[in-house]
């Protein structure tokens, strides 16, 4: 038998003694709500009058036909509150939250939205909110910074390490490791010690829940193909979960392919196999990382993307075979972006992208009777500022320009 | 083992030191001067950090030193080279201070074969409970090295009991919540602490985070074999230079 929290060989819990009666404590709270049959129909509730859940599937008509392949459906968690899936995961932590009898939430982010998603549901259910975000994340996420600021949150610039993802974890374990009496760390995605991953995917399968039927209804047939981008991996584990038990549906994971595979500026863990094994910030996963195991820099057009590991339930489910990992590359991914928005009208965050991209791809070895389903995990305008330089819009830039002058008048 | 040489250590005196640096920190040839500047100062057991990118247990002064070291290009082999050089010239006891990744990557077997060929006593590894410790433990074994296990204020008395069993050498007990290099109340709180810990184990008791001064160290005496000092004797480091932090140890006492 598995030992509980691992996945395979992948998972555990390496984490200083400090903190183990509080995972203890995380874990006995959460166990108790899966059990409590109002837990999950309380949290569908607050997800459907507080968010937009269901979330729409869309068939992306144009899409499809400009593709000349499969038949594209779109899982709209885009039209999710505050933007993303980040608020599936959050609001469901939120709720344990107040199970354990705790007042403060802290989180990383990375592009942001998991900050703005954790200020978000603080103000709503009064709890207050700290947040630690990479110094350099904070200069290209700058409108989800003020956001989060305004929402109620105390935004903590991470100074140290390589400044982005990882290193705003670290300073939020550590912030932990001292408050655990008052505080709950909102981890953002499907890793880290146990219960983590396992805790954010069983929130996040209410994608998969959905979708599941929503495609039988819409295109009367299950997928052949889901795709979704990895970070983490929550949302790719969120929309996953609903078809596992298919062994018809192929399930394809996109990473962040960066600058290409041939240099290294990438955040491709399992597709390159750069990554190898390790443990660090609490779990045993594929991490990129040196021969003597110090963590690389990372790189990728997409904040939300741009991280060492990967969960621990993916890496098993890699080795497995059940899960088959792409990388796109920024431009790759940029041209998606572009050619989304255009066809379909939808402005996707460049994460999500990802999947658009890996799935374009692939589109011309598929057939008009083929389906596949691309996870939307968020919309794009958080970043209005990257994908407008990337475009070298020149009336965006002038536009700028004399706000800046504006602002220093 | 450890355990015998404390108890021997402790009839000499009342209360051991154990400092700790930073290997490759701010260079290599200063850390070598900086652990002559310690023994001679007479401190009686030394850790020594292997540096890792993701010290989730340090707080800022030696995460910085662990960045720097790395930025420096220190590699593990440059570690066990130096633990070689110290222990050969240091009649002390060295253990190695890690994280559970560098001792992974390298192969818990080998690094324990290595760290014994360079005359290393024992290891620290702050993200490894023994739950997931069964072939670090085997390894640490089979090469005669002490595996040091943690002790916190957090931790039920069931939990410490349970600990207990895997105790090696000595136990090292964090004073407080919260990562190293903060302000630590020496208090009742942690006498009590302490005291639990007594219950648990026959084995000798290390106390760290905070210890920072000759009146932290006093109240340790009688409470626990070991006073630890890492992130103080850092801070002097960087303001003062080394000569400064053989000072400082002997100021303690
Ligand atoms: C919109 C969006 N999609 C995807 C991700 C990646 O995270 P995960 O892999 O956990 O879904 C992020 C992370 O910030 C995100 O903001």
């Amino acid at each position: 038998m598995e030992r509980p929290g691992y996945y395979g060989r992948f998972g555990g819990a390496f984490i200083p003694e400090i903190l183990s009666a509080t995972l203890e404590q995380l874990q006995v709270a959460f166990s108790g709500a899966k059990k409590d049959p109002d837990f999950w129909s309380t949290y569908q509730r607050l997800m459907s009058t507080y968010s937009c859940r269901p979330t729409p599937l869309t068939y992306a008509e144009n899409l499809s036909r400009h593709l000349g392949g499969p038949q594209i459906y779109l899982k709209r968690e885009d039209l999710n509150h505050t933007g993303a899936h980040k608020l599936n995961n959050v609001i469901g932590q939120g709720l344990i939250v107040g199970r354990m009898g705790k007042s403060r939430v802290i989180a990383e982010t990375g592009a942001g939205q998991h900050g703005v998603a954790t200020a978000t549901m603080a103000a709503k259910f009064g709890y207050s909110c700290t947040i630690y975000m990479g110094e350099v994340d904070v200069a290209r996420q700058r409108p989800n910074v003020f956001w989060m600021e305004q929402l109620g949150a105390r935004v903590v610039p991470v100074k140290d390490g390589a400044r982005i993802l990882k290193d705003a974890i670290n300073e939020a374990l550590r912030d932990w490791s001292a408050n655990m009496d008052t505080t709950h760390y909102v981890l953002g995605t499907a890793c880290g010690p146990h219960p983590f991953p396992e805790m954010v995917s069983y929130f996040q399968s209410i994608v998969g829940m959905e979708v599941r039927d929503q495609i039988l209804q819409q295109a009367g047939r299950s997928p052949s193909r889901v795709y979704a981008c990895v970070g983490g991996g929550s949302n790719a584990l969120g929309i996953f979960n609903g078809f596992f038990d298919n062994s018809e549906v192929e399930l394809v994971g996109v990473e962040a392919g960066g600058e290409g595979l041939q240099s290294d500026k990438h955040a491709t863990r399992l597709a390159s196999g750069r990554g190898s094994v390790g443990v660090a910030q609490g779990y045993k996963t594929y991490f990129l990382q040196d021969d003597d195991g110090q963590m690389l820099e990372t790189h990728s057009v997409a904040a939300g993307l741009d991280y060492i590991g990967v969960s621990p339930i993916l890496s098993a489910y890699h080795e497995e075979g059940r899960i088959r990992f792409e990388a796109a590359t920024d431009a790759e991914v940029l041209e998606a972006t572009r050619l989304v928005m255009k066809k379909e009208g939808i402005i996707p965050a460049l994460e999500s992208a990802h999947a658009l991209a890996g799935a374009f791809r692939e589109a011309g070895e598929m057939s008009r009777d083929d389906v596949i389903i691309v996870n939307l995990s968020g919309r794009g305008d958080k970043d209005i500022f990257t994908i407008a330089d990337a475009l070298g819009d020149a009336a965006w830039k002038s536009f700028i320009v004399t706000k800046a002058e504006e602002y220093r008048a | 083992m450890l355990e015998d040489y404390i108890r021997k250590r402790l009839r000499e005196k009342d209360i051991l030191l154990m400092a700790h640096i930073v290997v490759g920190y701010p260079s290599i040839e200063d850390s070598f001067e900086l652990v002559r500047t310690i023994v001679e100062a007479g401190v009686d057991l030394i850790e020594l950090q292997i540096p890792f990118s993701e010290p989730i247990a340090d707080g800022p002064v030696i995460l910085q030193a662990n960045q720097a070291a790395i930025a420096d290009s220190i590699r593990v082999d440059d570690c066990f080279k130096f633990a070689q050089k110290v222990t050969s010239a240091f009649d002390i006891p060295f253990l190695f201070m890690t994280y559970y990744n560098i001792l992974f990557k390298r192969g818990e077997e080998r690094f324990f074969a290595e760290a014994r060929e360079a005359g290393i006593r024992g290891t620290i590894v702050p993200d490894l409970p023994p739950e997931e410790g069964e072939s670090y433990m085997a390894a640490a074994a089979a090469n005669n090295i002490d595996p040091i296990f943690i002790l916190a204020p957090t931790s039920s008395p069931e939990r410490i009991n349970h600990l207990a069993r895997f105790g090696r050498g000595f136990f090292y007990c964090v004073a407080r919540k919260g990562v190293t290099g903060l302000d630590t109340d020496f208090s009742d709180e942690m006498t009590e602490f302490l005291n639990q810990c007594k219950r648990a184990t026959q084995l000798p008791l290390a106390l760290g985070f905070g210890v920072s001064s000759k009146e932290d160290v006093q109240f340790l005496r009688g409470k626990a074999e070991v006073a630890v000092v890492g992130s103080q004797a850092l801070r002097i480091l960087n303001a003062q230079g080394i000569q400064a932090v053989g000072d400082f140890f002997r100021g303690l006492k």
